[in-house]
């Protein structure tokens, strides 16, 4: 039993808040991603997890142990950083077996866990070698073996695909994947990519300004977010918003040509304002010379595109469209689209209308 | 004239000099020597800036060669060469090195200077470390850092002066002027010491005062280097559950060895040619002699410029292999 749990955990820096009372259950084994823009504070809230920044108020416990104010080595975590933080001066080998070190283990069980470890992540060629002598991926490999030798009961990893360029990224993506198949342990990730996000995590956390804004399962997440903030954060591209007015059980919408939206939710009274949001996905476009919806850009890239569009409001509307159904720029389109497939948000409170 | 008005043409015209020289000599070099028109229009441009480097070059390789250079070479000769009554000079071959070899004197300052050696850089670095480490994260680090590093600002001579003052003594029965009397008689030593005359011990207490200045110095330079740790190797040792001491001495110490044998082998240097401490508290006497004073005294109050030559090629020697260490030292750092 290992999992997390974060009770009212508040963090402030003198007078300024920065993580806001935040309650949230990782199961053990879980693979848990934070996500969000830079400053969210997700950074801030795995670092108290980590133990390297005091928890203000609230409580932190690991496998129904409370370790709010317990040492950061003595919590059963471990952590890969952004930077590698390999240490500099040791060869491969010496930073992977420094944790049990530190801990008094005898050297032979030291050097047992290491290869062991260097085995799951084909190290074995590199053990004699500084972190100088690595490139990006090789360091951030034998940053996840460190871990992995302490053998710790929770993973955490601060953005750690961050320094690796696009296609590394991918293969890290993939190998840490396999990694908590392989171990099975509780891990929590740090990322302000939503693929990332997407792709590695059993449960996400989206969080903004401190406050976490959903929990759920990446798809639940993405088919049902609880708000606008949601919504526009998972899936790529995002999720279009365009402002409407309730009319009549259905919604205006003066980006569309005043075009009227069935809702199968409950709408507030004729006249209010809510924000309509469309997937680019679930978006098709029609030629018509009549509309006022124009083609800006189109960017291909091969099996789909992603069609720009400028509306007479001056919303733009990012449409994918599959195969050869492209659209030349300049060309005047309307949307086609399953008004079931559109989702009604609160212009004021950004919360989904269901 | 004033003297003020006096030292301002003089820097008026010594900087229009020295821009004068960069502009006249460019000016010739691309309007004379090789202009940059004609048939050869494109070979002169070349060989003017082959040329130029050497133009802004030539005032230092000047200045070095003459102040430098020169009095090496000088002093190599005089070191073999007696001056013999009435004028002139004899060659005597190694004559003055075998006369420093057996005076009791010079081998006093040979070992003197190897305690020195030993004890001063070693003293300044830890000391130095030490404040650095310690005055990191604190709020009143700052002027903690100020105040330690002030004795760099000060002269040797004035710091011998200061430090003569603290090891002052004054008969029984007046007042100890003297910090280190006053603490001592206070303490109920039976009398003051006159400390700078108990040999072997009164080496150490000069050593105090390098010590005091070259520990701001220390301080300064591995501060900055703490500083450039990298704070997630620190934290990634936090979590592998160090301890400060070990993340002191396995994570941080490791990481800035570049630069602690460069602040070592830089006080070396100074150590080495230590003469102003000296010069000022003791002037060699009570067993205190070392090279540089040995060399003063030879030269300038003997003035035998044979033995005093020797002693001053003794010390280029030994000053020579720790100065090309630690230039390899601090250029490796640099990288």
């Amino acid at each position: 039993m290992s999992g997390v749990t974060l009770n009212q955990a508040i963090k402030r820096y003198g007078d300024v808040q920065v993580i806001h009372g935040v309650d949230l259950e990782i199961e053990d084994g879980e693979f848990c991603v934070f996500v969000g823009p830079s400053g969210c504070g997700k950074s801030t809230l795995l670092r108290m997890i980590a133990g390297l920044e005091e928890t203000t108020a609230g409580k932190i416990a690991i496998g129904g142990r409370d370790v709010t104010d317990v040492d950061p080595a003595d919590r059963g975590v471990a952590m890969v950083f952004q930077t590698y933080a390999l240490y500099p001066h040791m060869t491969v080998e010496e930073n992977m077996g420094f944790g049990l070190k530190m801990n008094g283990m005898p050297k032979a069980e030291v050097a047992e866990k290491v290869g062991k470890a260097a085995e799951i992540l084909q190290l074995g060629d590199y053990m004699k070698r500084k972190p100088k002598a690595l490139s990006g991926g090789q360091r951030q490999r034998v940053a996840i073996g460190r871990a992995i030798t302490r053998g710790p009961d929770v993973f955490l990893f601060d953005e750690p695909l961050s320094n690796l360029d696009a296609e590394l990224r991918v293969d890290m993506r993939v190998e840490i994947s396999r990694l908590h198949n392989e171990i099975g342990a509780t891990m929590i990730y740090v990322t302000h990519d939503q693929v990332e996000a997407m792709t590695l995590a059993d449960k996400i956390v989206v969080l903004r300004a401190g406050h976490i804004e959903q929990v759920g399962s990446p798809m639940d997440l993405y088919q049902d977010p609880d708000n606008k903030f949601v919504a526009g954060f998972i899936g790529s591209p995002s999720m279009n918003f365009m402002q409407g007015v309730v009319e009549g059980g259905k919604v205006r919408l003066p980006a569309l040509g005043d075009a009227l939206v069935q809702a199968q939710v409950a709408l507030p009274g004729d006249g209010a304002a809510v924000t309509v949001g469309l997937r680019p996905q679930n978006l098709k476009l029609v030629a018509d010379d009549a509309s006022p919806i124009v083609v800006d850009i189109s960017e291909r890239l091969g099996g789909v595109a992603y069609d720009y569009l400028d509306t007479p409001t001056g919303e733009r509307i990012v449409v994918e469209t599959k195969g050869d159904d492209v659209q030349p720029a300049g060309a005047n389109v309307t949307l086609d689209f399953d008004p079931a497939t559109a989702m009604f948000f609160d212009t004021t409170t950004e919360a989904r209308l269901r | 004239m004033h003297p003020a008005l006096q030292g301002l043409i003089t820097i008026i015209v010594g900087v229009s000099g020295c821009i004068g020289y960069f502009y006249f000599s460019n000016q010739f070099l691309d309007k004379v020597l090789f202009p940059a028109r004609g048939p050869n229009i494109g070979r002169n441009i070349n060989r003017a800036n082959l040329v130029r480097p050497w133009l802004f070059l030539f005032p230092a390789l000047l200045a070095l060669g003459l102040y430098l250079a020169y009095p090496v070479v000088e002093t190599l000769r005089l070191s073999l060469t007696e001056r013999v009554a009435g004028g002139g000079y004899t060659f005597v071959g190694l004559d003055n090195y075998k006369q420093l070899a057996i005076e009791p004197k010079f081998w006093e300052a040979v070992r003197n200077n190897l305690f020195w050696l030993l004890i001063v850089p070693a003293a300044s670095t830890v000391f130095g470390l030490l404040a650095a480490q310690l005055t990191d994260r604190i709020k009143w680090g700052n002027l903690a850092k100020s105040l330690i590093f002030m004795p760099m600002a000060i002269s040797f001579v004035g710091a011998a002066v200061i430090w003569k003052l603290v090891y002052d003594a004054r008969p029984m029965g007046q007042e100890q002027i003297g910090v280190l009397n006053a603490i001592y008689v206070a303490l109920g030593g039976d009398e003051p010491m006159t400390w700078l005359t108990i040999p072997f011990w009164n080496n150490f207490f000069l050593m105090v005062v390098l010590v005091w200045i070259q520990t701001g110095f220390a301080m300064v330079i591995l501060s900055a280097a703490l500083r450039g740790i990298p704070e997630e190797t620190i934290e990634a040792a936090i979590v592998d559950g160090a301890n400060p001491f070990q993340i002191f001495f396995k994570i941080k110490l490791p990481q800035i060895s570049g630069t602690i044998v460069v602040v070592w082998t830089t006080i070396t240097l100074v150590v080495l040619k230590v003469f102003d401490i000296v010069f000022a508290m003791t002037n060699g006497q009570w067993e205190t002699q070392v090279l540089a004073n040995y060399m003063f005294d030879k030269l300038f109050r003997a003035n035998d410029w044979g033995v005093g030559s020797a002693s001053a090629m003794v010390i280029m020697l030994l000053v020579l292999p720790i100065l090309v260490w630690n230039v390899h030292n601090a250029r490796k750092e640099m990288r």
